[in-house]
C-alpha cells in the first residue's frame, strides 16, 4: 500500500512539474474549463434552488382553486356557488378570495391588490410587498394614492412591509381590507375572483376536482400539483434558454480541450519515449496522463463549482438573475436558500471530469506502447 | 555477467525493406569492466546495447543476463530489470526540457516506489558527487553540454544499477569533457559497475578507463581485445 502510495505521490509531483512548464497554456485552459463549469453549476444550482423554493412558497397554497370561465377568459365567481360547493363530499374548507392587477403608470409595473382570507388589515391601510417598498420609496406610516379604473383617487396608509423570505412570490403584493377592494375595483357584492378549497384527503384530490367540474360546468379547478408542475417548467424553459445561448461557449472548449487533450505533440512522444527508456512501464506512463485529466479536470470542477455555489448563494446569482428570475419592473430580491441536488452535481461531474481525461487517454495509450529502443535509434 | 548466444536482429521483418541489424553474435561481458563496443555508423553498436540493457529483444538467439535468459521476458518483466538493473546514458543525453537537473535525476525512481525524501536524498549526493549541487534546481536546456551529461549520468545511477550503458557518450563533448567522462567511468568501474559504452571515439577506445574494445561491422563483431 505503501509503495503505492509513494508510486503515486512520484507520479503527482513529476505531472505537476510537467503542467507547470506550460504554465500559460495550461492555466488558460484551466481557467475556461474552471469558468464553464461555474456557469453550467451555477444555472443548475439557481433553477434547482428556484424550483425548490416555488415548490417550499407553494406548499401552503390551496390543494384546489376554481376559477369561472366565460368564453374561455376567467371571470369573477358569482354569487351561490359556495353553497353549491358545500354539499360535496370531501371539501374541508372553502373560501371565496378577492384579488385583482393593478397597473401603476408611475413605475410601469403591476401590482397584484388582494384580501388576505386572515383578515387583519384595517380600513384605509395596507400590506405591501418587499419590491413595492423598494421602488415606490415606501415606509411604514406613509401614505401612497392610487387612481381607480374609475378614475377616482383613493390613499391608503402603509401598515406592515411582507417579509424578505416569501419576496419570490410576493415581491409585488398589496393586502388590503375586503370593503377598499370592494369599493376600489367597484367589485359587485357577493362576488369573487375565485375559490380556494382545502381537502382532507390528499388522495381524493382529483375526485373532488372531477366532481367540481361536474357541478360547475362554466369552472375550471387548478390543482396544486398542476401549479408546482407549470412553476418547474417555466424553471426548466429558462434553464434551456440559458443554456442553449450558452452552448457555443461550450462547443468552443469542447473543441479546444478535445485538441489540447487528444493533440499529442512530437516533443510529448519523444518525452514518452524516453520514460520508457529509462524504466518506465506502459501503465506508469498512462496513470501518469490520468493523473494529468484528473489534476486539471477535477481543479476545474471543484473551484467552479464552488465559485456557482457563492455566486447563486452569496452573490444572489447576479449574472443569469434576469433570465432565470424572469423579467419585470418589481424585481424579486431575495436570498436563495443553499439547496444541492445530488443527481445534478454527480451528471456535471460526469460530464466534465470524465471526457476530459479520457481525452487525455486516448493517444497516450497508443504513444505508451511504442517500443522503448525508439529512443536509442 | 551478460551472455548473448548466437543472437541476430532485424527490423521490418518480413517487409520488402528488412533489414538484419545484428547477425549471430556471440559474447560475453564481465562483470566490474568498462567494455567498449566500436566500430563504423550502421555496424550494430547501438542495436547490440539496446538488446543488452533489455530495451529490445532479439529476433533470435538468446541474451543471459547473470544466467537467467532474458530473451523471452514480457515487456513488464524486462521493464522492471531494465529498472533495477541498468542505467543508460543517451547520446542526445534525452533529458526531459523544462525540468530541473534534479527532477530529471529522480525520474526513473518514479515507478519504483521509494519514499521521495529517500530519492531526493540519492539524487542530491549524486549532484554533489558529479559537481552539480550547484545546478540543482536549474532547468536542463539552461545546462551546458558536460553539465547536462553529468545530469544523464546522475540519471542514470538514481536506481543503483549494476550496469551502466552509454551510447556514443563523447559524441557532444570536446576533449577535457571527454576525458572527464571517462574518469567518472574509471571510478564506477572501481565501485564495482559494470560499464558498457559504443563509440568511434579513438580517446575512448585507447583510454587506459577502458578494459575491453570489441570491433564491430556489419553486424558481426570482427575482433576483440582485451587490455593486459
Amino acid at each position: 500500500m505503501n509503495i503505492w502510495i509513494e508510486q503515486q505521490r512520484a507520479l503527482i509531483d513529476f505531472t505537476l512539474a510537467s503542467l507547470a512548464r506550460r504554465k500559460a497554456r495550461n492555466l488558460g485552459l484551466l481557467a475556461v474549463y474552471t469558468l464553464l463549469v461555474f456557469v453550467l453549476a451555477s444555472v443548475a444550482l439557481f433553477s434547482h434552488a428556484l424550483r425548490h423554493e416555488a415548490t417550499r412558497v407553494l406548499a401552503d397554497a390551496p390543494e384546489i382553486v376554481l376559477q369561472r370561465l366565460v368564453a374561455g377568459r376567467h371571470d369573477l365567481i358569482p354569487p351561490g356557488y359556495l353553497e353549491k360547493i358545500g354539499n360535496i363530499r370531501g371539501v374541508q374548507k372553502m373560501e371565496g378570495r378577492l384579488w385583482g392587477y393593478y397597473y401603476d403608470p408611475v413605475i410601469k409595473a403591476n401590482y397584484t391588490f388582494m384580501v388576505p382570507s386572515a383578515g387583519g388589515v384595517e380600513r384605509g391601510t395596507i400590506v405591501i410587498g418587499a419590491a413595492l417598498e423598494r421602488v415606490r420609496g415606501l415606509a411604514l406610516e406613509t401614505g401612497i394614492s392610487f387612481r381607480a379604473y374609475s378614475g377616482k383617487l383613493y390613499s391608503f396608509v402603509v401598515a406592515d412591509i411582507l417579509p424578505h423570505d416569501s419576496e419570490l412570490v410576493s415581491a409585488d403584493l398589496v393586502l388590503m381590507h375586503e370593503d377598499d377592494f370592494r369599493t376600489f375595483f367597484e367589485f359587485p357584492a357577493g362576488h369573487y375572483t375565485d375559490i380556494a378549497l382545502a381537502v382532507a384527503n390528499p388522495q381524493e384530490v382529483r375526485n373532488i376536482a372531477a366532481k367540481l367540474a361536474a357541478a360547475l360546468p362554466d369552472s375550471r379547478p387548478i390543482l396544486r400539483e398542476e401549479m408546482l408542475r407549470t412553476y418547474a417548467s417555466i424553471f426548466a424553459w429558462r434553464e434551456g434558454i440559458v443554456l442553449a445561448i450558452l452552448s457555443g461557449a461550450i462547443l468552443a472548449f469542447a473543441i479546444l480541450a478535445w485538441d489540447k487533450a487528444a493533440g499529442l505533440s512530437a516533443e510529448e512522444k519523444r518525452e514518452i519515449g524516453i520514460l520508457k527508456a529509462i524504466g518506465w512501464e506502459t501503465g506508469d506512463v498512462i496513470r501518469m496522463k490520468i493523473w494529468e485529466g484528473v489534476l486539471i479536470s477535477l481543479t476545474a470542477f471543484l473551484v467552479g463549482y464552488v465559485a456557482a455555489y457563492l455566486h447563486v448563494f452569496r452573490g444572489g446569482g447576479v449574472l443569469f438573475e434576469p433570465v432565470l428570475k424572469g423579467w419585470a419592473v418589481l424585481y424579486p430580491r431575495f436570498q436563495l436558500a443553499p439547496e444541492i441536488d445530488g443527481l445534478a452535481v454527480a451528471t456535471l461531474f460526469f460530464f466534465t471530469v470524465v471526457p476530459y481525461t479520457a481525452a487525455v487517454l486516448v493517444p497516450i495509450w497508443r504513444a505508451a506502447t511504442t517500443d522503448p529502443d525508439a529512443v536509442m535509434r | 555477467m551478460i551472455e548473448l548466444i548466437e543472437v541476430r536482429k532485424a527490423f521490418n521483418q518480413g517487409k520488402h525493406n528488412e533489414f538484419w541489424a545484428l547477425d549471430g553474435i556471440n559474447l560475453c561481458i564481465e562483470a566490474h569492466r568498462v567494455t567498449a563496443l566500436c566500430g563504423p555508423s550502421g555496424s550494430g553498436k547501438t542495436t547490440l546495447l539496446t538488446l543488452i540493457g533489455c530495451l529490445a529483444r532479439p529476433t533470435s538467439g538468446r541474451a543471459r543476463f547473470k544466467g537467467e535468459d532474458i530473451s523471452g521476458l514480457p515487456e513488464r518483466f524486462l521493464t522492471q530489470l531494465r529498472r533495477r538493473s541498468f542505467g543508460f546514458v543517451f547520446q542526445q543525453f534525452n533529458l526531459i526540457r523544462g525540468l530541473s537537473a534534479e527532477e530529471n535525476i529522480m525520474l526513473p525512481a518514479a515507478p519504483s516506489g521509494l519514499p521521495q525524501h529517500v530519492v531526493r536524498a540519492r539524487a542530491a549526493m549524486l549532484l554533489d558527487r558529479l559537481r552539480l549541487a550547484h545546478r540543482r534546481t536549474a532547468r536542463v536546456e539552461w545546462l551546458s553540454g558536460g553539465e547536462q551529461q553529468r545530469v544523464a549520468i546522475a540519471r542514470a545511477l538514481i536506481n543503483d544499477p549494476e550496469v551502466l550503458i552509454a551510447d556514443e557518450p563523447t559524441a557532444n563533448l570536446d576533449t577535457t569533457l571527454a576525458r572527464e567522462f571517462l574518469a567518472i567511468l574509471e571510478s564506477f568501474a572501481s565501485e564495482g559497475r559494470t560499464v558498457i559504452l559504443s563509440s568511434h571515439d579513438p580517446l575512448v577506445i585507447q583510454s587506459a578507463a577502458v578494459h575491453r574494445v570489441i570491433n564491430m561491422r556489419d553486424g558481426r563483431i570482427v575482433a576483440n581485445y582485451h587490455d593486459a
